[in-house]
């Protein structure tokens, strides 16, 4: 059985007066591809944030590799080896494509020119477009452009919030292949509203409701429970 | 001609002092969202410094580099003790940033008494030169020279150096910066300590060109930088140039055939940009208080 690379237990959030995370629990094995599911609103992409110590927890314990990470600033969590795409891409529209991933290397070394490389291999469009202002890229390649900017370091975690979010269908496809090959590398967290996205790539799957851990498991079994489909996601 | 020529020289030079100012104001505006009223106070403890110093030592690039070290340094206290304490509040920003440009303007007084004090040209930059019927200072020359360089210095440091990206990507998005495994709060103190130290170098250099400075002063050019920063777009540094430039030759031409009207067309420049290009001249694209 692999070992534990993330753990939330009993994580509460507020977002101002709002109490967003209700007594979250949630466990990501190392090299698996773990997939948060649930309507909009359910709390998934504030505990993404709340990981990553952008919308710290009030009450709960956050641990990365063993090391308890609730009360870190975002910089440190990041430093620990976690890559962040948000649901907005965060990409610097008046960038360019290689001033956006040079801004993320922490060193610029042969181990990140050898990242670099390769997920230049996987995304040949941001080695096309390398000088043009981010600003002017397609959706799908500010996508993978926000993708590739998070592994461009040393990671251990990804976390990957709604990466298909207004994406056309084809370009959906080339975010589901460039994830695979990602997930053979380091562990990954998906946000994913696209249940068929979610099904293709998930081994794992937690299930969030009104800011509560309601389900999890494997993704194999979610995909013949009609019911918690049709209760939680309003699918099936 | 000959008229228009000089007029547009003093012109440039009041635009390159009013940028210099504001370059400083327009990162720190676009970068940490915060708006610092105590700014003008910076460029005439600045001013007040490269003065004095000047004039003990006899050097007059010893003053200049006194000037930039106290800017350094109020830069330094400020954001530790005075911006901190309020960052993500407007409201709480305006009302302590004036109250530091009071006590700042108040302890010039304390420090170097409350008389208005002379403040001399350096030997080798008095006179003009003298091209057909046209006069160039050479003060005011040198003033352009020097306000170009640091342009330059900062487009260039801006655009290709690794702290020149982490501030552009700052000014567009905080949060994301932070994720990246940047600590956003030292880069908001160099900042303003950048944007301080700015401010001072451009109050030392102003008071040879004015003859004489007073503590007043600060409030006068704080709120010249704030309308640069606004007309050029926050966060932009060829914004803020081509702003100050504006508002500069606007000011002269202004002060020269329509005196009256000086101030009126600066706040006239501002409401006219406002109006067609709320964002400014130079839209630094996805700005957002993230």
């Amino acid at each position: 059985m692999s070992e534990s690379i993330l753990k939330l237990e009993s994580i509460n959030t507020y977002i101002d007066q709002f109490h967003i995370l209700q007594k979250v629990n949630f466990e990501v094995k190392k090299g698996e591809l773990t997939v948060l599911l649930g309507r909009n609103g359910a709390g998934k992409t504030t505990t993404l944030r709340t990981i990553m110590g952008l919308n710290p927890a009030s009450a709960g314990t956050v641990t990365f590799k063993g090391e308890n990470i609730t009360k870190g600033a975002p910089y440190q969590i990041a430093n620990k080896g976690i890559g962040y795409v948000p649901e907005d891409q965060g990409i610097f529209y008046d960038l360019t494509v290689g001033e956006n991933m040079r801004v993320a290397m922490r060193h610029e070394n042969d181990e990140t020119k050898e990242r670099l490389d390769w997920s230049l291999d996987l995304f040949p469009d941001l080695k096309r477009f390398w000088k043009k202002p981010a600003g002017q890229l397609s959706g799908g390649q500010k996508q993978m452009l926000a993708i590739a900017r998070s592994f461009i370091n040393e990671t251990d975690l990804i976390l990957i919030d709604e990466p298909s979010k207004g994406l056309a269908p084809v370009i959906v496809e080339a975010v589901i292949d460039a994830i695979e090959k990602i997930k053979d590398r380091t562990t990954v967290v998906l946000v994913e509203q696209n249940f068929s996205m979610a099904k293709r790539l998930g081994e794992k799957y937690y299930i969030l409701d009104n800011g509560m851990t309601m389900h999890h498991g494997n993704m194999k079994d979610l995909e013949q429970n009609e019911e918690l489909k049709r209760k939680y996601l309003g699918i099936g | 001609m000959e008229l228009i020529i000089n007029l547009s020289i003093n012109g440039i030079a009041t635009g390159m002092l009013i940028f210099l100012i504001a370059s400083g104001l327009t990162l720190i505006f676009g970068l940490m969202s915060v708006l610092n009223f105590a700014h003008g106070g910076l460029f005439v403890w600045g001013a007040y410094s490269g003065v004095f110093f000047f004039s003990l030592t006899g050097s007059f690039w010893i003053g200049i580099l006194c000037a930039i070290v106290t800017g350094l340094i109020l830069g330094l206290l400020t954001e530790v003790f005075i911006i901190r304490p309020v960052y993500g509040n407007h409201i709480r920003q305006i009302l302590i940033t004036l109250g530091l440009m009071l006590v700042l303007s108040e302890l010039i007084k304390v420090v170097f008494g409350p008389n208005v004090l002379p403040a001399p040209v350096p030997d080798y930059l008095k006179g003009s030169w003298l091209i057909g019927d046209i006069t160039i200072i050479k003060y005011r020359m040198f003033i352009i020279l020097v306000g170009a360089l640091i342009f330059c210095l900062m487009f260039f440091t801006l655009r290709y150096s690794k702290i020149g990206l982490i501030v552009r990507a700052g000014v567009m998005n905080k949060e994301m910066v932070q994720a990246l495994g940047i600590n956003i709060k030292k880069i908001f103190i160099f900042v303003f300590m950048v944007g301080s130290a700015l401010a001072a170098f451009a109050g030392a250099l102003f008071a040879p060109s004015a003859g004489a400075i007073y503590s007043e002063l600060g409030m006068e050019f704080g709120i010249y930088a704030f309308i640069v920063v606004i007309i050029g777009g926050m966060g932009s540094i060829p914004g803020s140039l081509v702003a100050a430039l504006l508002v500069g030759l606007a000011n002269t031409f202004t002060a020269y055939y329509v005196p009256i009207l000086s101030m009126v067309v600066t706040m006239l420049l501002m409401l006219i940009v406002l109006l067609f290009r709320p964002q400014g001249l130079f839209n630094v694209s996805g700005v957002s208080n993230k």
